[in-house]
């Protein structure tokens, strides 16, 4: 535990904690990159991007090897996954603009054709030199382990220039991924926008690769954007939010499994960010799935009150268990069935208030106004107190019921 | 021996396993492409991994029935899942997939590292790449072996199994033709004449889990989510008939399974290297370079109303 605490506060060695500021700043900028795709309903494009990198790293091994160089040079595996990606990016919209293949079929066929065709080079790069070839599996999964200072530099000077570049980009991108419509009717060229949000998404997937794997780096691009998508309607809290959730998980992931070397990053970082995206689904406040049922049962019980004063005022006996429990947990009726006063005064006033719509439908011809009539609004809500008593005077004055 | 028991012992079963497997994930991945569900392979073939690993856990074992309900549950587990946030949380589906799959995943590869597996042949890499080229035939002695009871007993178990799979695929394709077609072309006429749209739809998306689970056994998930794809997608570019399409993607998946094990196989041998390459690999690299043929060269490649490559 204290691991993990020295971790967190970057206090377990410079690599560690060049490390977690990498993943806190990749986070950050995956968190902001996907929000973008998530509103252009694109999300699945981080797919295909993120498994057509394997050929690259294994095409770009192969090229420093053949020019005799290591092989193993971060920065190059790195280059050579993004010109796979960007080659795979292209294809699948070629695919899906020239051909009558939908998105999802083009995403599916250049993931597993792109992944197929880099496990068949990682199996010839197996064949050709054993010692040399370790570690290029590591691309898929993730690992920090035995990360080199030079690598953990490369990842945090990448999330910074990304998260520069989505600072830079954000209102354009904000726009077309709202209304790309109103975008383009602003003179806005919303297919340069969509370019240049592909490449922030493949350069989030290209610094990811070695810290959270191909596989899993495009959870860090869909998940905190879906999350923050419960908190606010609003375009820009959406994205900052994703961000932060983005990097928090990156952070803490990587302080976790700094601190617990069995514990590889890239799962732990996913794990991490659904474990807030569940949270977001059951308790973010209006599109929760908590707060949607009680104010479900909310709806549900003024419906029952509504249909139980109803009853009083027709007399007609209530048989409804709930109608009796919430009518007489305010007091509206006796514990035996019969209305209080208050009962009868609220039934009445309901009656009237049906009067008065009536009325009000045949005066009024805005449907604007009583089409608002669902049973449940108050007639005060619609309508001003002048316009009311106008109906009360069509209405003519009140009788005594039975006198 | 001969180059004919060479061929029977190495070469058959694995070729016949990646075919049947081709097979059994192409056809329901015809009606999965039409209706914009194609991805959903590519979900499964992710969750199978959490599936696999907890099932170990479970048994202790690396039976083949446990592992296969294991990977059922988890697929099924997952399909409930993306329909409950999309339901839910309102969220659209590729993203409420996305969501899903990944998690799933991230938890089995956890799981994995966290359990002593060290005992089993199970990893990540596994998972993913499969193992064809080790399904083999040691009692085939040459084509004779085909009617030899002994050796016959010795055949994998993989075969059966995804034999069993491919068939029974194959049937409910043929039994359930008429309303699979009504409801993926227009699901509104079909709710309209009493079909239960919403159960094919399921059906549907339990037949492409079992076809994925089945084959992952033998081959890896590389190959499902290829052969979902890529055979029905070139066969759409071909044809504008269904049944046609279906046909198609049979044809085109089997090619697939053949020429790419023979070029995993053989290939770098022809080019003077000493040893193989990934089947499973080289099988959805040669599945995706027919579909680029067909993307260029389909007679119906383009859309209705738009001129070919227009």
């Amino acid at each position: 535990m204290s691991g993990f605490l020295d971790a967190l506060l970057l206090q377990a060695g410079y690599n560690a904690a060049l490390v977690a500021i990498g993943a806190a700043l990749l986070g950050f900028a995956a968190g902001t990159a996907g929000t973008f795709l998530f509103l252009r309903k694109r999300a699945l494009v981080s797919d295909a991007v993120a498994h057509a990198t394997l050929p690259g790293v294994g095409l770009a091994f192969l090229v420093m090897v053949a020019l005799g160089g290591e092989g193993r040079n971060l920065g190059g595996l790195l280059i050579g996954s993004a010109l796979s990606a960007w080659a795979g990016l292209l294809l699948v919209e070629w695919i899906a603009r020239r051909t009558r293949l939908a998105e999802d079929a083009a995403i599916g066929a250049v993931l597993s054709v792109f992944f197929g065709f880099g496990v068949v080079l990682l199996t010839v790069i197996q064949t050709l030199d054993r010692g040399r070839q370790a570690g290029l599996e590591d691309f898929l999964l993730g690992s920090t382990a035995g990360m080199l200072f030079q690598d953990a530099v490369i990842i945090a000077t990448g999330g910074a220039l990304v998260v520069a570049a989505i600072w830079v980009l954000r209102r354009p991108m904000t726009l077309v991924a709202f209304d790309a419509g109103y975008a383009t009717a602003l003179g806005v060229d919303t297919r340069r926008v969509d370019l240049a949000m592909m490449g922030l998404v493949m350069a989030v997937t290209v610094i990811g690769l070695k810290l959270v794997g191909l596989i899993l780096v495009v959870a860090l691009l869909i998940i905190p954007a879906v999350t923050a998508r419960f908190w606010t309607n609003r375009v820009e809290v959406v994205l900052w939010t994703a961000g932060i959730l983005g990097g928090a998980s990156g952070y803490v992931g990587a302080a976790l499994s700094a601190s617990a070397p069995d514990l590889p990053t890239g799962p732990i970082i996913v794990l991490i960010a659904a474990g807030l995206f569940a949270l977001s689904l059951l308790f973010a406040p209006a599109r929760g799935i908590l707060a949607a049922a009680l104010s479900h049962r909310r709806f549900q019980a003024r419906v029952h009150r509504r249909q139980g004063l109803l009853a009083l005022v027709r007399s007609e006996p209530i048989h409804d268990p709930l109608t009796l429990r919430i009518l007489r947990a305010e007091g509206l009726i006796r514990p035996d069935g019969v209305a209080t006063d208050e009962g009868r005064a609220l039934a009445a006033k309901i009656a009237r208030d049906e009067r008065r719509w009536d009325v009000a439908r045949a005066v009024h011809q805005d449907t604007s106004l009583t089409g608002r009539y669902d049973g449940l609004t108050p007639i005060e809500e619609v309508f001003t107190a002048d316009q009311i008593a106008d109906f009360d005077v069509r209405l003519g004055a009140p009788h005594a019921v039975g006198a | 021996m001969s180059m004919g028991a060479d061929f029977v012992q190495f070469s058959l079963t694995p070729i016949l396993i990646g075919i049947l497997a081709a097979i059994a994930c192409a056809l329901p991945g015809n009606f999965l492409i039409l209706r914009r569900q194609a991805l959903i392979g590519d979900a499964i073939s992710h969750v199978v991994l959490p599936g696999i690993v907890v099932a170990f856990l479970v048994t202790g074992t690396i039976a083949a029935i446990p592992m296969l309900l294991g990977a059922g549950a988890a697929a099924l587990v997952a399909v409930a899942l993306i329909e409950a946030i999309k339901r839910l949380g309102g969220i659209e589906p590729g993203a409420a997939m996305g969501v899903v799959f990944t998690a799933l995943f991230a938890g089995g590869v956890l799981l994995l590292e966290q359990s002593d597996t060290s005992r089993v042949h199970l990893d990540v890499e596994h998972a993913l790449m499969g193992n064809l080229e080790t399904l083999i035939w040691f009692q085939a002695e040459g084509w004779g072996s085909l009617a030899d009871p002994a050796a016959l007993a010795d055949l994998p178990p993989e075969l059966l199994r995804i034999a069993v799979v491919a068939l029974a695929i194959a049937v409910l394709t043929v039994v359930f033709w008429r309303p699979l077609k009504l409801s993926t072309f227009d699901e509104g006429f079909a709710r309209a004449i009493g079909l239960p749209v919403s159960v094919i739809g399921l059906g549907l998306v339990i037949a492409a889990a079992v076809a994925a689970v089945a084959a992952f056994d033998a081959v890896g998930s590389i190959i499902v989510i290829a052969m979902f794809i890529c055979p029905p997608a070139t066969a759409r570019l071909m044809t504008n008939s269904l049944a046609a399409q279906v046909w198609g993607s049979v044809g085109f998946a089997t090619l697939s399974a053949i020429l790419g094990y023979v070029l995993a196989g053989y290939g770098p041998l022809w080019l003077g290297f000493d040893s193989a390459v990934s089947a499973a690999g080289m099988i959805a690299a040669v599945s995706g370079l027919i579909l680029g043929l067909a993307c260029l060269f389909g007679p119906h490649r383009g859309r209705v109303g738009v001129a070919a490559g227009g």
